[in-house]
């Protein structure tokens, strides 16, 4: 039952979240915003009625068809609403709603690579690219991970368990953009066995663009793992050594189980609960960074897509991939609260 | 739980990790003040400027790199104050500068500028004269400035691809046992006679300006040698002197790494504590927003906040902190839980002294060392997220901070030009900044977390 209630409260305030972040950013781009969708307005309306000579060859002079124009833009602007200022209960209500359903509208500036300038074809076509790189690097980072730190939590103080250590903290302390500039550098100036751009040359259509896909991923993965495994043998170091601490495996040992037998099957088997937690909540985290990091190898996916529309301020875009990377960040803190309720005997038993 | 500031002071000076961390950042306060004191500041508001940095040199590398090198690469030479004489020959004034510099190096310059402002009335003639270290004399530029019927400043920059140059050299052609054919006014004027490579030695640079009036003056006179290497740190692709971008860089990333930790984690701190102490609804409301506040993505927020709002640095620290506070808060919470149940608390509460008094004086005291250790933890990561905020182009543009310099390395693609004085140094430089607070920061969370002591 407890259980019950603890995922309830979390559900209700990631949606909470989820409609606070809505809010904001409609808020804070809600004037801007206002104006592109009037000049859309003003553009398409001012596009059907010159389509058609016929309309301004009925007017005698250019005053009279102006104003023809202008109480025809007028007309349009008060059936869609935007005669209302933008921050009317009704018009944040509206948008909000749309966003809430994935109808983005059209992007001003930035088309997918299909050539669609449908916000929510754009984002699918480039959100599995970004799924698929940061997937791909988290699974390798906590593979080298666990490994890692198990390996050195069962021989604090060896010389391992403080190259580990320090790694841990040097590495982190290192921006991954920067690290990225630097692997460019020397492994596509200095040695050149990897493209400086993470865009595959060939179109999608073309067969080998797996292979190409995968080729221009391999600076932009083994970059981000380079970062992130110190961190994270540091941390199963730590578990791994408050449960090697525990009378459980002291008595294991004592009934001459073997080492090896003890570390891998008992005590990371304790160890795996937070692991798990903490995996969730890394690769939230990781869609966050991949905004900075796909813009230095320019890796076609979420986070390049989010650089460009800042840089010519592609206001539906803006508003379209916050909502998807909030969704994706608010999905797997869930998660992590999830496991982390369902491991924590707390929780569940509800005490 | 409760340390004297003297323990931890003890303590702390017994960690290695503790001193480095401590050494590093003495260091990074030496910068940032010599940074303020010997460069001032409208340098650093000029950095955007590209007017400012006309005479420096296009992605040069670092001077130093000559010491490793075998073929020296040479260096871009900004020549002021030159050696002036003032002659009368009758009715003629002659003004005379002259410019004396070595060239001891393996490569040819990338070309040279003569940059002046002259006083004058009528049309004076500006003569340029070089003299080699072999003796030689090449005849560079004779040439009248415009008229003028009244006192007048004329300002010009003669750069060494005027056509006038070149046809002068070409003249002279005899002086040389190769041919001149397609070959720059710098190629000539720094070669051999015999083939064509690099003649070092002692050059001077004459400049005569002949004429009627004894008024004519010369000032701002200044030869620039263009090279391939400057300074300490080299220069970028607009020109700009990446040392003064790096020196600047120091104090402003100290100041918004420490005012954002600080003001995160006091906010924090009176946030937990309070909700802690008061408990119950009161508790359960605050804890539920800063749910919602952990739960906020925070770099596209902050991006989304600095394009619509302001990317004024001191905008940016405020939105820094206010993602910055929530864990604090988490932790003084569930200590101020803790200490709440402790005797002398009640006995304050019994003895019927104020809450804010309670709080203040009872319980924020307690959790100080806690509060310092976080400090320092916590300005790495707002180090790095400026940075980050920067690189994306977002950054302050009157203030040069090494996140910027480190965004137009990446627009003018410096890394697969293999520009490495341009990217190495600012990242570096924050990674240095972020390794000194992370240290202080474990090393402190050491003594006040007693239970990581193994």
């Amino acid at each position: 039952m407890a259980l019950k209630k603890y995922v309830a409260t979390r559900l209700v305030t990631m949606f909470g979240v989820l409609m606070i972040t809505l809010f904001l950013t409609v808020s804070l781009v809600g004037s801007n915003m206002d104006t592109i969708l009037k000049q859309g307005v003003v553009f398409q309306v001012r596009g059907e009625i010159t389509a058609d000579p016929s309309i301004a060859n009925s007017f005698s002079s250019t005053e009279e068809f102006e104003e023809f124009i202008q109480s025809q833009i007028d007309q349009r602007i008060e059936t869609l609403g935007l005669d209302e200022p933008w921050y009317s209960p009704q018009r944040i209500g509206l948008t909000m709603y749309k966003i809430l359903i994935l109808d983005f509208g059209n992007a001003t500036f930035l088309t997918s690579d299909a050539g669609s300038t449908d916000v929510k074809e754009i984002i699918l076509e480039k959100l599995p690219r970004t799924i698929l790189l940061f997937t791909t690097a988290t699974i390798i980072i906590s593979i080298i991970g666990i490994f890692l730190g198990t390996l050195s939590g069962s021989k604090v103080g060896s010389v391992l368990d403080r190259i580990t250590s320090s790694f841990a903290i040097i590495s982190s302390s290192f921006p991954v953009w920067w690290i990225g500039m630097l692997m460019i550098f020397l492994f596509a100036f200095v040695y050149q066995i990897f493209p400086a751009r993470a865009t595959p040359a060939i179109p999608p259509s073309d067969p080998d663009y797996v292979f190409s896909l995968l080729y221009h991923m391999a600076l932009p993965v083994i970059t981000i793992v380079l970062i992130g495994f110190g961190a994270w043998a540091y941390l199963v170091r730590n578990f791994m050594v408050g449960i090697m601490q525990e009378d459980f495996i002291t008595s294991k040992r004592v009934m001459g189980i073997s080492r090896k037998k003890i570390i891998y099957k008992h005590a990371l088997k304790n160890a795996a609960p937070p692991i798990v937690t903490i995996l969730a909540l890394s690769l939230s985290g990781s869609l966050g960074g991949a905004i900075i990091t796909e813009a230095v190898f320019d890796w076609p996916g979420m986070g390049r897509l989010y650089f460009e529309a800042i840089t010519v301020m592609d206001l539906p875009i803006i508003i379209g991939a916050t909502y998807i990377l909030t969704v994706f960040f608010l999905i797997s803190i869930f998660i992590a609260d999830l496991l982390y309720g369902y491991f924590d005997p707390r929780i569940r038993t509800g005490q | 739980m409760s340390i004297s500031p003297q323990e931890i002071k003890g303590e702390f000076l017994k960690s290695k990790m503790g001193i480095t961390g401590i050494s590093i950042l003495a260091i990074l306060v030496i910068i940032s003040f010599t940074a303020i004191i010997a460069i001032p500041s409208e340098t650093f508001s000029e950095w955007n400027n590209p007017t400012n940095w006309i005479s420096y040199p296009k992605i040069a590398i670092p001077g130093w790199v000559n010491l490793f090198m075998s073929e020296k690469i040479p260096e871009h030479k900004i020549i002021e104050n030159p050696f002036e004489t003032t002659e009368t020959l009758g009715d003629i004034s002659v003004i005379s500068h002259q410019f004396a510099f070595n060239f001891n190096y393996d490569f040819f310059p990338n070309d040279f500028i003569y940059e002046f402002s002259a006083q004058y009335t009528g049309t004076p003639l500006l003569e340029i004269i070089v003299v080699r270290p072999d003796g030689l004399k090449l005849e560079l530029l004779s040439t009248s400035l415009p008229k003028s019927d009244s006192l007048t400043v004329h300002k010009e920059r003669i750069f060494s691809t005027d056509d006038s140059i070149r046809k002068n050299l070409s003249l002279q052609f005899e002086k040389f046992e190769f041919s001149l054919e397609n070959l720059s006014a710098e190629d000539i004027v720094f070669s051999n006679t015999k083939t064509h490579h690099p003649l070092k030695g002692n050059y001077v640079y004459l400049i005569n300006l002949y004429g009627i009036d004894t008024q004519n003056k010369i000032s701002e006179s200044k030869l620039i040698v263009g090279g391939k290497a400057f300074g300490i740190m080299g220069t970028d692709e607009l020109r700009r002197d990446l040392a003064i971008g790096l020196l600047w860089g120091t104090p402003l990333a100290l100041f918004i790494g420490i005012v954002v930790a600080i003001a995160s984690v006091a906010m924090g701190l009176l946030y937990g504590v309070y909700a802690g102490y008061k408990g119950k609804k009161t508790d359960e409301v605050m804890m539920r927003f800063n749910d919602v506040i952990y739960a906020l993505p925070a770099l596209p927020f902050l991006i989304i906040l600095s394009v619509t709002i302001s990317n004024s640095i001191f905008v940016m620290i405020g939105f820094l902190t206010i993602f910055g506070w929530v864990g604090v808060a988490k932790v003084s919470r569930s200590m101020a839980l803790q200490i709440k149940t402790r005797g002398y608390i009640d006995a304050a509460e019994m003895m019927g002294q104020k809450k804010s008094k309670i709080i203040l004086r009872h319980i924020v005291p307690q959790l100080l060392p806690y509060a310092f250790a976080s400090i320092a933890i916590s300005v790495p990561a707002a180090i790095t997220t400026e940075a980050g905020l920067s690189f994306l182009g977002l950054g302050d543009p009157s203030f040069p901070t090494w996140g910027q310099i480190l965004h137009d390395a990446n627009v003018f693609g410096a890394a697969s030009r293999g520009l490495w004085w341009w990217i190495m140094p600012p990242g570096v430089m924050i990674a240095i900044t972020g390794l000194a607070f992370v240290f202080i920061g474990n090393a402190l969370d050491v003594i006040v977390n007693p239970k990581l002591k193994r």
